[in-house]
């Protein structure tokens, strides 16, 4: 399993209701279903990944989350997660509201575009980022609404939300001790668990 | 010529019709003493008899869901495409009962049955069905084949009420439900299309207030008519231009009322096939069935404290262009069940069929059908053995 699904997982209290936004293929829930004994389903756009998650027996929702989650109520999910999708909503900080609203607690993850590789490819070659784990030109990046750590954490104070706890990891969701040291230059993907 | 058919279909099938006669207390305070229902299966029942899969049919369905009836047979059942050795609803895994609803006009007692008590056709005294009645003699065709819990309940548009009803009232009896192309209840909007098919077909001098079978003579054109207007309900506007256009028969406009449209001779074409077919007294007995189909009305206009009580796991499927029961209603059962905190999947297929899109073998479709079939196969207990330690 990805090193940041591991994660995620100590973070899940067994038996809980979780909802994942962007749920993918659903390994995180299926194991979450076989591990922790959670309920929940799984929201995904895309066809491909909708197929998996049923050949999987996980509960997927087609929905498209940019359209907002209206018809779910405050507080109905233990959980919700997000994970590396927060960059290609229309409008994160909506659906961060949201997720706070129908979630107890939230987990959001997603790339850092502080890390020194991409400060360093836009200062030195005067392009926008291109690498392995970010490998989309500017006119064709799903990931219309990247931010580094420290933006999100100015969101969440301006929005009153509270962090409770951090991870940052390397693109292979391995912790360092230089990923701790400078999280903002060195870390490539957080995982925050927050609430409100 | 040798009449080989397809290596994925459950080739040459035979209706059989089973007789009922534990009275059937019906919603409209009625009772049916007794009553045929006409039955298809295919595939075969396993020991345990957990492996059935019930096949509830729409509007104009009936029992003949897969399959044929003779060699020379130029069209299989109406669900052929997603059921058969290999299909989404594979018979090498399931056995698979279609019926004719009570009320039907193929076999099963309905309308144009000659009741007991007069010996003469019901005919407009055939009591008015409902989804609920209709499920209830479901049941007793379960018991009739020993099957405690369904593998699946399955149904597109009509079908999928008969279904998500099922859920309802016999939580224990089915695993699996999957409600494709269907609606919680009718809109204003459904429920006018059905007043005027059945004012279509009410109001042919030919109709005799529904006692035609004695007149030797049928409301065909109403029946057309009624057929005519449901059709282009089932089409999109978009399948509709893709499909006909403003193409013209002859090339030229003839400036006279006959049929020079293509649109117009198609549906015409449908029309009067369907009122050789079909009677006039089940096609309004079958469109009142949809207008009060409303599940959530016992549970105080709730449908989320309405599914509360079930057990199964709910497959829901909607297509982008149906406007007769468009996506947002497959989403209102969706969100209910979730509210109500149950397992649901939910696909929305691209898709520009309309309504009838759920008769279609579309790629996508098939392949969701089939990806929540391998879950349903996964769910069927393992084989009681006997003896055992």
């Amino acid at each position: 399993m990805r090193a940041d699904l591991e994660i995620i997982d100590e973070w899940v209290k067994p038996g809980s209701r979780v909802l994942d936004l962007g749920c993918g293929e659903g390994e995180l829930l299926q194991h979450l279903m076989l591990n922790k004994a959670v309920t929940g389903y799984g929201l995904e756009i895309n066809p491909g990944n909708i197929t998996a998650c049923l050949e999987k027996g996980v509960s997927v929702i087609e929905k498209n989350i940019d359209e907002g989650l209206a018809t779910l109520r405050d507080n109905s999910f233990d959980t919700v997660i997000m994970t590396q999708a927060l960059q290609v909503m229309e409008r994160p900080d909506l659906i961060v509201d949201e997720m706070l609203r129908i979630g107890k607690e939230c987990i959001v993850t997603f790339p850092n575009f502080g890390h020194w590789r991409a400060r360093g490819y836009l200062a030195f070659r005067g392009k926008m980022p291109v690498s392995k784990f970010l490998p989309y030109t500017w006119y064709n990046t799903p990931n219309i609404h990247f931010c580094t750590f420290k933006d999100f954490e100015r969101l969440c104070v301006q929005r009153n939300i509270y962090i409770q706890d951090r991870t940052v990891v390397d693109h292979s969701h391995r912790d360092h001790w230089w990923t701790r040291l400078w999280p903002n230059m060195l870390g490539e993907i957080a995982i925050y668990r927050i609430t409100r | 010529m040798s009449h080989e058919f397809p290596a994925d279909s459950v080739g040459l099938v035979q209706p059989q019709t089973l007789h009922f006669d534990q009275p059937l207390a019906l919603a409209c305070g009625r009772t049916l003493n007794c009553y045929d229902l006409v039955i298809e299966t295919y595939g075969t029942l396993n020991a345990d008899r957990s492996n059935a899969i019930l096949i509830c049919h729409a509007l104009s369905g009936h029992h003949h869901v897969a399959g044929y009836h003779s060699p020379d047979d130029k069209k299989p059942g109406w669900w052929d495409s997603a059921i058969g050795p290999g299909k989404p609803i594979d018979t090498n895994k399931f056995f698979v009962i279609g019926l004719n609803n009570l009320g039907g006009c193929h076999g099963s007692t309905g309308p144009n049955s000659t009741s007991p008590d007069t010996g003469k056709p019901y005919g407009p005294d055939f009591p008015i069905v409902t989804v609920k009645d209709w499920v209830n003699s479901q049941v007793r065709l379960a018991d009739h084949f020993g099957i405690e819990q369904w593998a699946a309940i399955v149904g597109g548009s009509l079908g999928g009420m008969q279904a998500l009803q099922w859920s309802i009232d016999f939580p224990e009896r089915l695993r699996h439900c999957l409600v494709i192309a269907s609606a919680p209840k009718l809109s204003a909007q459904n429920i006018a299309f059905n007043e005027v098919a059945r004012q279509a077909i009410s109001r042919d001098i030919e109709f005799h207030d529904g006692h035609y079978y004695g007149e030797e003579t049928v409301p065909r054109t109403g029946l057309m008519l009624a057929r005519m207007l449901g059709h282009i309900t089932y089409l999109s506007a978009d399948g509709m231009r893709e499909k006909f256009g403003r193409e013209l028969r002859s090339g030229n406009l003839s400036f006279d009322f006959t049929p020079q449209f293509e649109v117009e001779s198609y549906l015409r074409y449908q029309g009067e096939r369907f009122s050789t077919e079909f009677d006039a007294n089940t096609y309004l007995l079958m469109t009142k069935a949809l207008d009060y189909y409303d599940p959530a009305a016992e549970y105080g206009d709730c449908l989320a404290t309405a599914v509360k009580q079930t057990r199964c796991k709910f497959f829901v499927a909607a297509f982008t262009t149906d406007w007769r029961f468009a996506p947002d209603r497959s989403r209102e059962i969706v969100d209910a069940l979730i509210d109500a905190g149950k397992k649901v999947s939910y696909a929305e297929i691209e898709a520009d069929h309309g309504h009838d899109a759920f008769l279609i073998p579309i790629p996508r479709y098939m392949e969701v059908f089939r990806a929540y079939m391998t879950q349903v196969d996964a769910d069927v207990p393992a084989l009681s053995t006997e003896g055992g330690y």
